[in-house]
């Protein structure tokens, strides 16, 4: 077999070592990176930062494990930068798997010592009122009574002794709404009805596959800014000040990239000399 | 009957979440409100059934020793397991009333070091396929796929810091030209009007496919004998 036909048909295998030893070699290297802030990681950051202190920001945390590598620096960062500015955070999930998501973030973010004056207080700065189940029907019902859709937090405490929901009823009660989306339901379902519907200010953060699709919303301003995927995720590091694994797995995914458009450019290098030497034969 | 009643049904509640919308005023507004709740006791019954149907399905595997059976067994341990531990709140402290996520709990546990790691796992083999196969598919054949090629790579480049590197020594005149300039203008340019076109074109066919459904048109929901 010629070179370029060899080049052709890589064995999955080689190609497969090549993206591990990317993936996994940058996770111990210390390189400084120069990450550029996009327009929309930039007026996400401006809404957190305009919101004065106690005001209270909803976070829905729609999303699972699998996701968690682009998802949860979002979330920790998010979270971070709330209490840093007394933001009251009141967290959701419409995915089962999105509260504990964000007690891995809580966890996260309250495992680094003497970062905050002090320490937030459950019940008092922030609560993970959990999931509930039906989708978009959920926000639709949140609209009207959050106590109705929400009787319990995730602790099982009932709404009525949280003082931090004491006075919430809907959304004209939150201050920002920030959603971490990986799909359905997300994003979209959020501002067609929390955004469209019930007026609410809203943000979020979705994975690099999700992102492209609600580009549209930015453009209507439907959405205040988007951070999408782990290049999101570090520029959210970078204005915050938080640097953490989003910044840090950035380079292993640049280096994933790299590989990605080397084999591409390979693969079609060979494709057009042996394409050319075919038209030759054929005449 | 069996038929007629479900298309009644639809249509009464289809007929009111719209005008709900609309009119969110008594009694359309709180009509809508009730069957949005009436989704969640719906819901119930359908967590229940599924878990059943779960457990039937990988039982009769197992029973009768289909192809693969201990994959089945590995399914319905994994089910049996994670149930026990939430509903009965093992390793919580005080028990059954106590905190499902509480740190130390059995629930917890199997969330942090089974779940979250075999998840993580199964998704992150997709970055090895999604390398093999850009290589083996994405070819410049034609003018469309070398359009796609060249968007592919302009968003790949401008989303590292690689691409800043390599076009940061263009004149401020050419800034333009600079990768991550360009990765930025594919996504709210091209990549939104597409976009918005795929959404119209989304809502129009939902649009359409409710009124299906709400008047009585489409009924292959209500099951394969439903004429």
């Amino acid at each position: 077999m010629k070179f370029f036909e060899k080049l052709m048909s890589i064995d999955r295998r080689v190609i497969f070592l090549f993206v591990g030893v990317a993936l996994i070699v940058p996770l111990f290297l210390d390189i400084e990176q120069t990450i550029e802030i996009t327009p929309e990681v930039q007026t996400l950051y401006d809404a957190f930062m305009e919101l004065p202190p106690g005001s209270k920001v909803l976070m829905a945390f729609d999303y699972d494990p699998p996701s968690a590598p682009e998802l949860q620096p979002q979330a920790i960062t998010g979270l971070r930068l709330c209490f840093d500015r007394n933001l009251k955070v009141i967290i959701i999930g419409l995915w089962p798997m999105g509260p504990m998501q964000a007690n891995l973030a809580l966890e996260t973010v309250f495992s680094e010592e003497n970062y905050f004056d002090k320490e937030p207080i459950y019940g008092v700065d922030y609560v993970n009122l959990g999931y509930s189940p039906g989708n978009e029907l959920v926000i639709q019902r949140m609209g009207s009574s959050i106590p109705a859709t929400f009787p319990r937090d995730f602790r099982g405490t009932s709404i009525e002794e949280i003082p931090l929901m004491r006075g919430i009823v809907n959304f004209s009660n939150f201050d920002y709404v920030f959603n971490l989306s990986a799909g359905y339901p997300g994003t979209v379902e959020w501002v067609q009805f929390a955004v469209d519907r019930f007026h609410a200010r809203m943000g979020a953060a979705n994975t690099a596959v999700q992102a492209p699709l609600v580009y549209p919303y930015i453009g209507t301003g439907q959405l205040t800014g988007l951070s999408g995927g782990m290049k999101g995720a570090a520029e959210f590091e970078k204005l915050t000040g938080f640097i953490g694994k989003g910044t840090k797995f950035m380079l292993s995914q640049s280096f994933a990239h790299m590989i990605v458009v080397f084999f591409i450019i390979i693969g079609n290098l060979a494709y057009f000399v042996t394409r050319g030497r075919e038209e030759k034969k054929t005449g | 009957m069996r038929r007629q009643i479900p298309v009644v049904i639809t249509f009464i509640v289809g007929s009111v979440l719209i005008i709900s919308v609309f009119i969110p005023h008594k009694p359309f507004g709180q009509l809508g409100e009730n069957f949005s709740v009436y989704f969640d006791i719906i819901a119930v019954f359908a967590f229940i059934l599924g878990a059943g149907n779960l457990l039937r399905v990988h039982g009769n595997r197992i029973y009768k020793k289909h192809k693969d059976w201990p994959y089945s067994v590995v399914t319905v341990a994994g089910f049996t397991v994670m149930m026990i531990a939430g509903l009965f709140k093992i390793g919580g402290s005080p028990g059954i009333t106590g905190d499902l996520t509480e740190p130390g709990s059995m629930f917890e546990d199997l969330y942090m070091y089974v779940f979250t790691p075999l998840m993580a796992t199964m998704f992150a083999l997709l970055a090895f396929y999604v390398a093999s196969a850009s290589h083996r598919a994405f070819r410049a054949k034609n003018k469309e796929a070398t359009v796609l090629l060249l968007a592919a790579f302009v968003i790949l480049l401008g989303r590292t810091p690689f691409g800043v590197e390599l076009t940061s020594w263009l004149p401020d005149p050419l800034s333009f030209l600079e990768i991550p300039n360009l990765a930025s203008w594919i996504m709210s340019v091209p990549n939104m009007a597409g976009q918005r076109a795929i959404m119209v074109g989304i809502a129009l066919g939902v649009i359409a496919m409710a009124l299906r459904v709400i008047l009585g048109v489409e009924r292959t929901y209500l099951g394969a004998d439903s004429e």
